[in-house]
C-alpha cells in the first residue's frame, strides 16, 4: 500500500478538505475552479477534455484509476484540468486496453492529484455553495487559502482562445467539408464528424471571411472552456455566416449559436458535469440520457429568434436550440459521448440531413 | 402517457416459496408492485402461497389468495375475481413460468385477462435459449457457441463438435438448477440427462464453457416509449464457471472502461428491443474475455430478478416500484425519484460507494452435499455492504454473514488456514467454494503475486490488488506490533491518520485488537479519543448532485456525518441478517411489521439490516435504514450515531433484538441493557440456561423430558444413563436446529459427541460447531431423553408488561416430535389435542411467560404422549411461526408484540382495535408446510430430522384439514395424487401404525407396492399387496424399488426408516423419488394427513378463498 503525504484542498470559502498527495507535485498549489463531476467511468477522457481548462475536476466515484489509460481514450494531446481530487487512487490498473495506470499517466501529464479526500462531502459542499476557486497540495493551510482565493475563476475569461488550435488543419472524412471552429474541441467529437465530411478544423479567432473561403458545406461549432459571454469575435464570426450555411453546435458553440440568435447565458451554480443527465427531446418528446460538461446555459426567459429544441429534466435548463429556417441547431451537452452514453448521437444525423440540403433537421 | 384507465384490476403473482434460487427479493419486489398499483387506484388481486411474506398481509392487496400457484387455481381465482390483467414480472421464475402455462393452456384469452409487464412472445425470446441465441444473431451479438440437444445421443454428438469444456443448461429452469460443467465425455453423459430431466421441456444447451472470463450484469429498464436506462452495472468478483448468485458481486463494475461499458450498454438496451420487453425491468449478463475484450451475451431475464433487488438496494433506485407503474402506462419520465422527490426516474444512478455483496451458503447444514461452487446455485442467502472503498465494503460483508469472522481474515478464525501446507493452500485457492477468499488472502499474505493468484483463480487482478492492500496493511501493522512494546504504544504511534487508513480499509475493531493483541475495547476507546469516528453517508442515486429526502445510511470513516437531527423519540429494530436455514423471510416479516406498527404510534423508527433480499432494507419500511453488519462495533456506532442525532431534546427510546432471530439476541447481552425493549436478556439468557431453565419447570411443576447438559463424550453417556434411550442430542444457543441429532444407543452418542468436539476424523477443529461459539461450560451439549412418536405442539403467546397474557396460536405438527419443527409440517387449528390437553398447554405457556417477565412474544414448544405434556423449551422471542399464525388467525402478533415491547398494553391495543376483544378459533384450517432444497444438492438424504433444512414454507387454507394439507402439498411442488400405486416402506417399529395408513389407501382405491417384508407383514394383517418390490441387491427377485420409481410406476412414496432401519435403501428410494418428482412422504403421519387429503378431495371440487374473506380486513 502506497502511503502517500497528507495535504488539503481550501476552498476560496474556508473550507478544508483533507487528503494525500499523488501524482505531479508542483512547488506552487494547484489551483483553479472546483467543479465536480458523477460519471462513474471516463475519467481519461475527462481529465484530457479542454472544456475543463482553468478547472479542478473533483470526482464523485470511490475509485479512480482500476481500468488504466489508453492513448486512444485522450479527448485532446493534453490534460487540461489543473488538477483533480478523487476518492480512491488505484496503484496498479486491470484491462487489456490499458498502456499506462493513471498514477503514472499523472507524472507523464504533469496532473497534480488529491487523493483519499471525502470527495462526498466536497459535492455537497460545491452543490450548496456553486462551483468555488481552490487550491490543493501539501502546502499548511493558510498557504492554500490565499492561493484559493487568489485564483479567479471563469467568470468573463475567454479560455478557448487558450486552448483552441493555433492553426488550421485538416481530417479526412465523409463526402462533405465541414469547418470545425475549434474552441477545445474533443477528439471523439471530431471522430463523429468525419463519418460526415472532410473537416478544416480551424482556431477559435477565424474569421468569416476566411471560413467562406474554404467553402464549406457547413459550420459546426466546438465545445470549449469558460464564458461564452468573454467570446465576442467568434459571436461576430458565427452571425456573419448563420443562414448562409448549416450550423450545428455543442456545448461552449450551442452557448454560443443562442447568443448569435439574441439569446443570454449565465452560469449556473453548480454546473451539469456527468453522465446521466435525462434531456428530453421536445419534437419526439423521447428521453436520453447524456454526457454533459458545462458551467454556463443559455437563459430561458430570453430566446430571441432560438427555438428551444431539448430541455434538462433535472432542472429544466435549456439543452438545445434551433433556427430551422437559418439552418442551424445545437445542444448543450455531449451527442458525440467520449465518455457517456451513445442515445444522442442522432443529432450528428440530423446535422448529416441539414447538409444534404434538406430544409429542417 | 398517464396511467391506463381500461384497466380496474390487476392479479399479481408471487414467487411461492423461498427455495435456492428464488428468495425473499421477490417479497420486496412484490409488495412494492402491490402497494404501488393501490396507489394508482386499481383493485389488486394477489396469489402467492407463502405465508411468511409482507406481499400476503391482508393489507397489501385488495384480495390476497394464499393458495397453490398452479394453473388450476389461478383459474379459479380468475374466474372467482374477473381481473383485467395479469402482472407477471415481479414474481421471479415462479410466476413467469406460470403465466406461460396459463397462456398454452388458453386460460387467460378464455377468461379476456391481458398479460401486462411482459407479453409472451418477449418471454419466450428470452427463456427459451434457441430463440433466445437466434435473436441475440440477428441483431449482431454474439453468444456463446453453442447447440440444443433433447437426447442424451443429440446431446454427445454436440460435445464432439464443440470439444471440452463444456457448460450444459437446462432450459426454462430458475438459478441454473440441472447446469453444470463437463470435461469429458462421462461428465458430459451424466449432467445431460440430469439437465434433460431437470428442464420442463427435455431440451438442454449443450454450450462452450467459457469459465475464467469476467462476468459482468446490467440492470436495464425500458418504457412503453422505448426510453432505456441503465440502473446499475454489476461485476462479478468470481469469474464466469460459478453461478452469479453464488458469486461475490461488486457495484458498479470496476474494471470497463467507458468505451467498453458503453458499448456494453448499447448491447443491453439493442436486446432489450428485439427481445422485446415493452416496460419494466430486466437484466442482461455478459461474459468479457479479459484478454481482447471480446463480449459475449449470456442470458436476459425479462423479469425483476435477485439482481435487481440487489440493484435497487445498491442505487436507491426502486425498480420494482417503477416497473409497476411502467407496466401500467407510464414512462420513466413521468415518475419521480423516490430519494430526491425532484428529479425523474427517467435517469441512471450515480454511486459514489462500493456495494459488495456475499452469498451465504449451508452446506454445514447438508452433509453429503460437496461444498463446491458451481453453474449450480447453492447459495441460501446473501448480505450486502456498503463502503466508500471495495476493501472496506469487502471487509463490511464479511463481517455481516456471521460466520463466526470479523473480515478478511485478521481473526481468530484464520488459525485453520496458517496450518495449511503450500500445496493445500493453492488447492484451496483454486476451487471456488465458499471460504475460497479467505484461503486467497492468505496466499497473497503468505507471497503469492497477484499475477499468480489470476492464475490459480482467475479473479482479475483489480480485486486480487485491492485484497493485496488489505493484507499488506495487516502485515505491516503485525511488524509494527512486534517492534513495539504493547498494541496500546501502536495506537499511539498510528494516531488518527494511520487509524483512520486502517478503518478505511475496512478493518473492525476486533481485527485491529487481534493482530495488535490488544481487546476490541481499548481498540474502540483510543479510536474515539482520536476522533476516528464512523461517518454516516447517504445512499441518494446521484452521487450527491441533488439533496437527498430520504434518508439510507452507510458507514465510512469520513469528514462528513449526514445523519440529520430529529427530536422525535426513536426505537432502532435490529434485522436477522441474512437468510440461512433457519433464520429467514419469517423473521425479517416480524421486524417490517415492528416498524409498520411502531412508525403509526408515532416513533421514529430506525432499521439496521445487512440482507438485501429483504424488505426491511426497502428504505420505505422505516424512518431511516442502516445498511450494515450485525455486529457490536457496526451496531453501536448506528446507536451513537442515533443518540446524537436525537440531541437534548429527543430520545432513543430503546432498541428491538428480539423479533430478527438469533442475530439481535446474541448481540442483546453486549448492549446497554436499559436499551433493549421487551423481555429483558436476563430472562432470555434464563430460558436458554439448562440449570435454570429446569429450575423454572420444576417451580412451576411443567413435566420435562427427563435429561442433562455435558461438555465431554463420557459425561453426555453418563447422561444418557441415567435418562435412558434414545436421547435427542443438541448444541444450547443455536436457532435451526444446528447439530441436532437423536441417537439410539451408546455408540451414537458417542460419535455425535465427538462430531460435536471436534474429535471426529474429518471434521474440522473445534467440531462441527466451530463457527456458531463451540462446546463449553457456558454452552454445554443438551442431552435430553427423546419422546418417540410423541405429538409436537408450538404456541405462540404475547405478555404486557402489566402482565396479562393472549395465546396468539396453537399448533400441532403433522410429523412427530423429532423432525425438527421447522421441517415439519402443522395445523392451526390443532386436530387431535382434547380439550383437557389445551388447557394445560395453555396455563404452561402462560405460567411460563409470567415467570421469565416475557414482554413481547413467546414461543413455547411441548410434547404430547399419551395425554401427557411435556414443555420442550420456551424461546421468549420472535418464533419462525409468527407470520403463519398471524396469517391463519387474520391477527398481527408481530405488531402487537411490537407495541406492547414498548409499553403499550393489550387492553390499549384492544381500544385502538389492533387486537380483537375476543379471539375466537379460526374456521377455516390452515397448514404450514415446509419446502425442501433436496433438488439442489442431489447427494444428501431426504429423510426429516432434528436439524432443520427447509428453506421456506407455503401454507393451505380450507375448511377442513384433509383440504388444507392437500393444498399445502400441492403449494409445495408435491401435489398428491388421486389414484395410482404406493409404494410403502416402513421401519419394523412403525409397521403396526403403517397397517392403519395402508388400510385408508386402499380404502380410497390405491395400489400398494412394497417390499418383501412389509408386503408379508400387511398380508398376513389381510392387506392386498399389488406389487412386489426388491430391496437392493436382490434384483433378481423382482423389479427394485429404484427402476419402478423411474419407469413412472409409483405416484406416493411412503418410507419411514429411522434408527438402525433399512437406511441404505431409504436414501436410494428417496433419492430416486426426488429426482422423479414423486412426492414421498418420510413418516407416518404425514402420510396419514396424506390419505386424509386425498379422501376429502374426493368428493369436493377446489376452491379458492382470499384471506380477507376468511379473517376479514384486519393484519
Amino acid at each position: 500500500m502506497t502511503i502517500r503525504e497528507l495535504g488539503h484542498l481550501v476552498l476560496a470559502d474556508g473550507a478544508v478538505f483533507e487528503g494525500e498527495v499523488a501524482g505531479f507535485l508542483r512547488d506552487e498549489p494547484a489551483t483553479g475552479e472546483v467543479v465536480f463531476n458523477t460519471s462513474m467511468t471516463g475519467y481519461q477522457e475527462i481529465l484530457t477534455d479542454p472544456s475543463y481548462a482553468g478547472q479542478i475536476v473533483v470526482f464523485t466515484t470511490a475509485h479512480l484509476g482500476n481500468y488504466g489509460t489508453s492513448p486512444v481514450d485522450d479527448e485532446s494531446s493534453k490534460v487540461w484540468c489543473r488538477g483533480t481530487v478523487l476518492g480512491d487512487l488505484a496503484d496498479r490498473p486491470s484491462n487489456f486496453r490499458s498502456t499506462r495506470g493513471l498514477p503514472q499517466f499523472a507524472m507523464d501529464e504533469q496532473l497534480p492529484i488529491l487523493a483519499s479526500v471525502d470527495t462526498r462531502r466536497l459535492t455537497r459542499h460545491l452543490r450548496e455553495h456553486g462551483a468555488l476557486p481552490g487550491a490543493f497540495g501539501p502546502q499548511p493551510i493558510e498557504v492554500l487559502l490565499e492561493a484559493a482565493k487568489r485564483e479567479v475563476g471563469t467568470d468573463n475569461m475567454d479560455l478557448a482562445s487558450v486552448v483552441s488550435t493555433k492553426t488550421a488543419y485538416e481530417l479526412d472524412g465523409g463526402p462533405f467539408r465541414i469547418v470545425v471552429l475549434d474552441f477545445g474541441v474533443k477528439t471523439t467529437m471530431l471522430r463523429q464528424l468525419q463519418d460526415l465530411g472532410h473537416l478544416i478544423v480551424v482556431p477559435a479567432s477565424t474569421s468569416a471571411e476566411e471560413i467562406r473561403s474554404l467553402s464549406p458545406d457547413g459550420l459546426f461549432l466546438s465545445n470549449g472552456p469558460g464564458d461564452p459571454a468573454a467570446l465576442t469575435t467568434p459571436v461576430d464570426t458565427v452571425g456573419s455566416l448563420l443562414g448562409e450555411l448549416p450550423i450545428f453546435g455543442i456545448c461552449l458553440g450551442h452557448q454560443l449559436l443562442s447568443r448569435v440568435l439574441g439569446a443570454t447565458t449565465y452560469k449556473l451554480p453548480f454546473g451539469h458535469h456527468g453522465g446521466n443527465h435525462p434531456v428530453v427531446d421536445l419534437s419526439t418528446g423521447h428521453v436520453e440520457i447524456t454526457s454533459q460538461n458545462h458551467n454556463y446555459a443559455v437563459d430561458d426567459g430570453s430566446m430571441g429568434r432560438a427555438l428551444v429544441t431539448h430541455r434538462n429534466l433535472n432542472d429544466g435548463v435549456v439543452e438545445g436550440v434551433a433556427a430551422e429556417a437559418l439552418r442551424a441547431f445545437s445542444v448543450q451537452y455531449h451527442p458525440e459521448a467520449g465518455p457517456g452514453p451513445h442515445d444522442a448521437r442522432y443529432l450528428f444525423d440530423r446535422f448529416s440531413n441539414l447538409l444534404n440540403g434538406a430544409n429542417h433537421a | 402517457m398517464p396511467k391506463r384507465n381500461d384497466l380496474k384490476s390487476i392479479l399479481v403473482i408471487g414467487s411461492g416459496p423461498i427455495v435456492i434460487g428464488q428468495a425473499c427479493e421477490f417479497d420486496y419486489s412484490g409488495t412494492q408492485a402491490c402497494r404501488v398499483l393501490r396507489e394508482e387506484g386499481y383493485r389488486v388481486i394477489l396469489a402467492n402461497s407463502n405465508p411468511a411474506t409482507i406481499m400476503t398481509d391482508p393489507g397489501t392487496a385488495d384480495a390476497t389468495y394464499v393458495e397453490p400457484l398452479t394453473a388450476e387455481v389461478i383459474e379459479a381465482i380468475i374466474i372467482k375475481e374477473r381481473p383485467d390483467a395479469l402482472l407477471p414480472t415481479l414474481g421471479g421464475q415462479t410466476a413467469l413460468n406460470l403465466t406461460m402455462e396459463l397462456v398454452e393452456l388458453g386460460i387467460l384469452e378464455r377468461h379476456g385477462v391481458e398479460v401486462i409487464g411482459a407479453n409472451p412472445v418477449a418471454i419466450a425470446t428470452a427463456e427459451d435459449r434457441e430463440q433466445f441465441k437466434h435473436a441475440m444473431e440477428e441483431i449482431g451479438l454474439e453468444v456463446p457457441i453453442s447447440d440444443f440437444a433433447h437426447s442424451l445421443d443429440e446431446a454427445m454428438v454436440i460435445a464432439k463438435r464443440i470439444g471440452y469444456p463444456i457448460i450444459i443448461r437446462p432450459s426454462y429452469i430458475l438459478g441454473g438448477a440441472g447446469t453444470g460443467i463437463a470435461h469429458d465425455d462421462v461428465a458430459m453423459a451424466r449432467l445431460a440427462q440430469e439437465g434433460l430431466d431437470a428442464s420442463p421441456i427435455t431440451e438442454i444447451l449443450v454450450e462452450q464453457s467459457i469459465a475464467g472470463w469476467k462476468e459482468f450484469e446490467l440492470e436495464v429498464m425500458r418504457d412503453q416509449a422505448d426510453n432505456c436506462v441503465v440502473v446499475c452495472s454489476i461485476e462479478n468478483f468470481d469469474p464466469m464457471g460459478v453461478h452469479t448468485g453464488d458469486s461475490i458481486t461488486v457495484a458498479p463494475a470496476q474494471t470497463l472502461s467507458d468505451v467498453e461499458y458503453q458499448e456494453m450498454r448499447d448491447d443491453a438496451f439493442a436486446c432489450l428491443r428485439r427481445v422485446g420487453v415493452e416496460t419494466g425491468g430486466s437484466n442482461v449478463q455478459f461474459a468479457v474475455d479479459p484478454k481482447t475484450g471480446r463480449r459475449l451475451v449470456i442470458e436476459m431475464n425479462p423479469r425483476v430478478s435477485r439482481s435487481s433487488a440487489l440493484a435497487s438496494k445498491a442505487t436507491g433506485f426502486p425498480i420494482a416500484k417503477i416497473a409497476a407503474r411502467l407496466a401500467v402506462g407510464y414512462r420513466l419520465d413521468e415518475i419521480t425519484n423516490d430519494i430526491t422527490k425532484a428529479t425523474p426516474a427517467s435517469f441512471e444512478p450515480s454511486i459514489d460507494y462500493v456495494v459488495t455483496k456475499i452469498p451465504r451458503w449451508a452446506f454445514e447444514k447438508l452433509p453429503g452435499a460437496e461444498a463446491r461452487l458451481g453453474t449450480r446455485m447453492q447459495s441460501v442467502g446473501e448480505v450486502m455492504a456498503i463502503g466508500r472503498t471495495f476493501p472496506e465494503s469487502l471487509q463490511k460483508a464479511l463481517r455481516s454473514l456471521e460466520q463466526g469472522r470479523h473480515g478478511l481474515n485478521a481473526d481468530p478464525a484464520e488459525g485453520d488456514l496458517d496450518r495449511m501446507s503450500e500445496e493445500e493452500l493453492d488447492q484451496a485457492i483454486s476451487i471456488a467454494a465458499p471460504d475460497r477468499i479467505f484461503a486467497v488472502e492468505a496466499g497473497l499474505r503468505r507471497g503469492r503475486s497477484v499475477e499468480r493468484m489470476v492464475e490459480l483463480t482467475g479473479i482479475d487482478p483489480w480485486f486480487l490488488d485491492q485484497m493485496e492492500r488489505i493484507s499488506v496493511a495487516r502485515v505491516a501493522l503485525s511488524e509494527q506490533r512486534a517492534r513495539s512494546v504493547s498494541g496500546e504504544a501502536v495506537l499511539g504511534e498510528l494516531g488518527r491518520v494511520g487509524l483512520r487508513r486502517l478503518k478505511r480499509l475496512g478493518f473492525s475493531d476486533v481485527q485491529l485488537g487481534y493482530l495488535l493483541g490488544c481487546d476490541p475495547a481499548t481498540i474502540r476507546a483510543t479510536r474515539k479519543a482520536l476522533g476516528v469516528l464512523p461517518t454516516f453517508k447517504t445512499v441518494d442515486t446521484c452521487a450527491a448532485e441533488f439533496p437527498a429526502e430520504t434518508p439510507y445510511h452507510y458507514s465510512t470513516y469520513e469528514e462528513e456525518d449526514e445523519v440529520r437531527p430529529s427530536p422525535r423519540p426513536r426505537v432502532v429494530i435490529l434485522g436477522s441478517g441474512p437468510n440461512r436455514i433457519g433464520q429467514g423471510i419469517e423473521f425479517d416479516y416480524c421486524c417490517v411489521h415492528a416498524s409498520m406498527a411502531l412508525r403509526a404510534a408515532g416513533y421514529e423508527v430506525v432499521m439496521i439490516n445487512c440482507n438485501p433480499e429483504t424488505v426491511s432494507t426497502d428504505y420505505d419500511t422505516s424512518d431511516r435504514l442502516y445498511f450494515e453488519p450485525l455486529t457490536y462495533e457496526d451496531v453501536s456506532n448506528v446507536l451513537e450515531a442515533e443518540t446524537k442525532a436525537a440531541g437534548v431534546d429527543g430520545s432513543l427510546v430503546g432498541v428491538i433484538v428480539a423479533l430478527g432471530g438469533q442475530t439481535p439476541l446474541k448481540l442483546a447481552g453486549q448492549l446497554d441493557p436499559s436499551l433493549i425493549l421487551g423481555t429483558s436478556p436476563a430472562s432470555i439468557e434464563a430460558a436458554e440456561d439448562r440449570a435454570h431453565w429446569s429450575a423454572i419447570c420444576e417451580r412451576l411443576s411443567i413435566s420435562q423430558p427427563p435429561g442433562g447438559t455435558a461438555v465431554t463424550a463420557e459425561q453426555a453417556v453418563a447422561v444418557a444413563k441415567r435418562v435412558g434411550y434414545p436421547v435427542l442430542v443438541r448444541p444450547s444457543y443455536v436457532l435451526g436446529g444446528r447439530a441436532m441429532e437423536i441417537v439410539y444407543d451408546e455408540a451414537g452418542l458417542e460419535r455425535a459427541m465427538s462430531r460435536l468436539l471436534g474429535s471426529d476424523e474429518g471434521s474440522p477443529v473445534g467440531g462441527v460447531l466451530a463457527r456458531d461459539g463451540g462446546v463449553s461450560d457456558d454452552r454445554p451439549v443438551l442431552i435430553d431423553r427423546f419422546l418417540e412418536d410423541a405429538t409436537e405442539v408450538d404456541v405462540d403467546a404475547v405478555r404486557d408488561a402489566a402482565g396479562e397474557i393472549v395465546i396468539a396460536g396453537i399448533m400441532e405438527h403433522v410429523e412427530e416430535a423429532g423432525v425438527h419443527s421447522g421441517d415439519s409440517a402443522c395445523t392451526l387449528p390443532t386436530q387431535t389435542l382434547g380439550a383437557s390437553t389445551l388447557s394445560t398447554i395453555r396455563s404452561h405457556a402462560a405460567a411460563l411467560a409470567e415467570d421469565l417477565s416475557v414482554v413481547g412474544l413467546l414461543n413455547v414448544q411441548f410434547a404430547v404422549k399419551d395425554g401427557d405434556v411435556f414443555v420442550l423449551e420456551a424461546n421468549p422471542r420472535a418464533s419462525r411461526t409468527v407470520p403463519f399464525v398471524a396469517k391463519a388467525t387474520g391477527i398481527a402478533w408481530a405488531m402487537i408484540a411490537a407495541r406492547v415491547m414498548v409499553g403499550t398494553t393489550l387492553e390499549t391495543l384492544r381500544e385502538e382495535g389492533l387486537l380483537p376483544r375476543v379471539i375466537e378459533l379460526p374456521r377455516h384450517v390452515s397448514v404450514k408446510e415446509a419446502v425442501m432444497p433436496f433438488n439442489r444438492f442431489p447427494g444428501v438424504d431426504t429423510l426429516l430430522g432434528p436439524e432443520m433444512r427447509s428453506t421456506g414454507e407455503v401454507m393451505g387454507v380450507d375448511v377442513n384439514f384433509g383440504l388444507a394439507f392437500m393444498k399445502s402439498q400441492m403449494a409445495a411442488g408435491s401435489a398428491l395424487p388421486s389414484s395410482g400405486t404406493v409404494f410403502f416402506s416402513v421401519a419394523d417399529r412403525d409397521k403396526a401404525q403403517g397397517l392403519e395408513v395402508a388400510k385408508l389407501f386402499v380404502e380410497l382405491g390405491f395400489d400398494l407396492a412394497a417390499t418383501f417384508g412389509t408386503a408379508g407383514f400387511l398380508r398376513s394383517n389381510g392387506i392386498d399387496v399389488a406389487q412386489l418390490v426388491a430391496k437392493i441387491g436382490e434384483e433378481a427377485m423382482a423389479t427394485d424399488a429404484i427402476s419402478l420409481i423411474n419407469s413412472g410406476g409409483i405416484q406416493l412414496v411412503i418410507n419411514t426408516p429411522r434408527g438402525y432401519g433399512p437406511r441404505a435403501d431409504g436414501i436410494h428410494i428417496r433419492t430416486a423419488a426426488l429426482v422423479n418428482a414423486v412426492p414421498c412422504l418420510t413418516t407416518l403421519a404425514a402420510a396419514r394427513a396424506a390419505a386424509l387429503g386425498i379422501a376429502a378431495a374426493k368428493d369436493q371440487p377446489l376452491v379458492v378463498r382470499s384471506l380477507q374473506s376468511l379473517n376479514g380486513p384486519v393484519a
